[in-house]
């Protein structure tokens, strides 16, 4: 197991390696610069500037100069954000995102599981109907339109939670967030698992432990849930990794300082560094959570082995 | 011995008829098509029937709430003609309505210019200001103006537009987007998909391998790059919105095509001798056309969501042009104090993804019977 985890890891090299060079690359063909922004600039200290920042050598040299730096851990500083280190911006940045990606994860696992099972049980009955037009409503309402009907009923109309702000990650301040962030998710937790438990329930060990008169408890979560948690499994993996690196809409909407929005911000202001930094960031939490699925698949599934 | 009586010959149902059928059984889907044609109507034709441009500020009428009745109403017209008067440097004596016609006296220290029955005029709420009576000093004006009835069923914005003509303008603008990247979409993933799936061999294999590069891509950085690329021009943006999102049609197109060119009836058709371009036109494209408008009534959602979330950030439709994405992100700033600014945008937006998937979902049930 451990020699499978250690070669995955290896191979993630050469994968990074290409995300980098093909970001580095298209992010400098890209119309405009860091400091094209602001009108009538001197050109003298725009070429201060651009040689302060290492802007004025030749592409390749820069782009060595980046792998090397990057390989020795420092992303550089941002451009837009003067004083701050890329490394420092996610430093405060990624944890808050973490914690609300890390909850809305959660929240969507256990309560879209559990929708999509008992919609399983009930199939072709009013519970299994209204679990999927809860679904179908909750993929199509847009995070944009969620996000505001929440803080128009809950903060404004009852003023139970506060409309928006982080207030140092304050319980009621985080509700928000978390849950416009997971209700699509459930939606979609709760179709996988209705159609996988369906299945897993059709299937002949279940027969056979029906047969041999088990509970419906047991059967249900000891031997369906396990066969129906698989596809779950395989879509938790991508999905942690783009909830954990944040969302622009809820930290828009919700004012909080996570990552999300340097994503759309940095290419927009050509902040070189930051563009490389999200792009490593997000690739490295797609390849980690990929590895953690497999090994899970490896968990759930004893069929599946990595010798 | 009895006559066969000659009977008219039997009439097969086509695959599209057959389909047909099916759909017309499907009431969700019936009435989602219904729903949908409804709101493209209103959308392209409405705008120019609503009593306002979709453009033209009023600044008497700023955040007007929603109402069926027509502004203004009474207790506005004191406040409107305070507003008046004080730009006309006097003071206001009295007034009374009559026949329809606000009579307005108005008072000064200095002699009245009879020229300030323009500012009656130029003001949201009057028109037909004329000069009623006049004082012999000059400090002493009567005038007359009739009330102007505006009508703003769902309010108004921020800068005083009409809500309504601006939400019929938006869908005009986000259905006629999802449409025109939809359309993009997909002519470049059939064509994409078809040439693999027919040529096959090495082609196929690096036509597939340059479209699981272009998955790996976070899909946000793309958009974003696109923007960045394309700058904020609307219709270069959802040219490359459409190329970014034919992804998937290409993959089902190349594996129907793959799987179609193997089946049974088109080697019975080659063995009978049809031409490659009979084949192509009866059996392979009818065959393709299920999946790929399937696909497409589910693109078009997407694409809306897609360029509702672009102009939710800043990104896409600019002033004054609008979207369903501009006007929600606006009503978003305003929850606390005009929440219609976001319920009747949303309500547009919501409904129109809901009839768009009943439709695609109706879709697949008819033309994918087995899938049901």
């Amino acid at each position: 197991m451990l020699r499978y985890v250690f070669r995955r890891l290896l191979t993630a090299i050469p994968t990074l390696f290409v995300i980098v060079t093909i970001s580095f690359f298209l992010i400098r063909v890209a119309p405009g610069g860091p400091f094209n922004q602001e009108r009538g600039l001197n050109p003298f200290i725009k070429a201060n500037l651009n040689r302060q920042f290492g802007l004025d050598e030749p592409l390749w040299m820069q782009y060595l100069n980046y792998l090397n730096n990057l390989l020795h851990g420092n992303f550089g500083p941002s451009y837009n954000l003067p004083d701050f280190t890329v490394t420092e911006l996610f430093k405060v940045g990624l944890p808050v995102s973490i914690q609300v990606g890390i909850s809305a994860l959660i929240l969507a696992l256990i309560i879209g599981g559990i929708l999509g099972i008992v919609a399983a049980l009930r199939q072709n009955k009013a519970a299994d109907y209204a679990v999927i037009a809860t679904a179908t409503a909750g993929s199509t309402i847009p995070t944009f339109v969620i996000a505001p009907i929440y803080q128009l009923t809950f903060a404004t109309t009852l003023a139970l939670v506060p409309v928006a702000t982080w207030g140092n990650g304050a319980l009621l301040n985080k509700i928000g967030p978390i849950v416009t962030l997971a209700l699509p998710q459930i939606a979609i937790v709760a179709r996988l698992m209705r159609g996988s438990m369906i299945e897993a329930l059709r299937s002949h060990h279940i027969r056979t432990a029906r047969a041999l008169g088990l509970s419906d408890w047991s059967i249900i979560v000891k031997h369906a849930l396990r066969g129906a948690l698989l596809p779950i499994v395989s879509y938790a993996g991508p999905a942690a990794a783009a909830l954990l690196t944040g969302s622009i809409i809820v930290e828009t909407i919700f004012q909080i300082p996570g990552v999300g929005r340097y994503f759309v911000e940095a290419p927009l202001s050509r902040d070189y560094a930051l563009v490389m930094g999200s792009v490593v960031v997000i690739a490295l939490f797609t390849i980690v959570f990929n590895l953690i699925v497999d090994i899970l698949y490896a968990v759930v599934d004893p069929r599946v082995r990595y010798d | 011995m009895t006559d066969i009586t000659a009977s008219a010959p039997v009439v097969g149902r086509s695959l599209w008829a057959d389909a047909l059928a099916r759909l017309k059984a499907n009431r969700a889907a019936m009435f989602s098509l219904f729903y949908l044609t409804l709101m493209a109507l209103v959308c392209v034709f409405g705008p120019n029937f609503t009593p306002h441009a979709y453009t033209t500020i009023y600044p008497d009428y700023v955040r007007t709430q929603p109402s069926l009745s027509a502004y203004p109403k009474s207790e506005m017209i004191e406040t409107a003609l305070q507003d008046v008067v004080r730009r006309m440097r006097a003071d206001l004596e009295d007034w009374h309505e009559q026949d329809e016609r606000v009579f307005v006296t108005i008072s000064s220290p200095k002699t009245i210019d009879e020229r300030v029955t323009r500012y009656l005029d130029r003001s949201d709420t009057f028109d037909n200001a004329r000069i009623e009576s006049k004082s012999p000093d000059g400090l002493k004006l009567t005038m007359s103006a009739t009330v102007k009835k505006q009508y703003f069923f769902f309010g108004t914005d921020n800068t005083g537009r009409d809500l309504l003509t601006r939400t019929l303008m938006a869908g005009r603008v986000s259905l006629s987007i999802g449409l025109l990247a939809g359309c993009v979409a997909v002519a470049i993933g059939v064509l994409y998909g078809a040439t693999a799936g027919f040529l096959g061999g090495k082609t196929d294999e690096v036509m597939m391998r340059i479209v699981d590069v272009l998955y790996s891509l976070p899909f946000i950085f793309f958009v974003i790059m696109l923007v960045v690329f394309f700058g904020r021009n609307f219709v270069l943006m959802f040219l490359a919105v459409g190329a970014v999102l034919w992804l998937d049609m290409a993959r089902i197109v190349r594996g129907q095509a793959l799987s179609i060119r193997r089946q049974e009836y088109v080697q019975a058709a080659e063995a009978l001798g049809v031409g490659s371009g009979g084949i192509l036109r009866r059996h392979i494209v009818p065959n393709l056309l299920g999946p790929v408008v399937i696909y497409m009534t589910l693109l078009v959602p997407q694409v809306i969501i897609l360029e509702s979330f672009l102009s939710f950030l800043g990104l896409g439709v600019q002033e004054p042009m609008t979207s369903w994405g501009v006007l929600i992100s606006q009503g978003a700033k305003n929850i606390g104090s005009a929440n219609w600014l976001l319920l009747f945008p949303a309500f547009f937006l919501v409904s129109t993804l809901f009839a768009l998937n009943f439709v695609g979902d109706g879709l697949r049930d008819a033309l994918d019977p087995k899938d049901r």
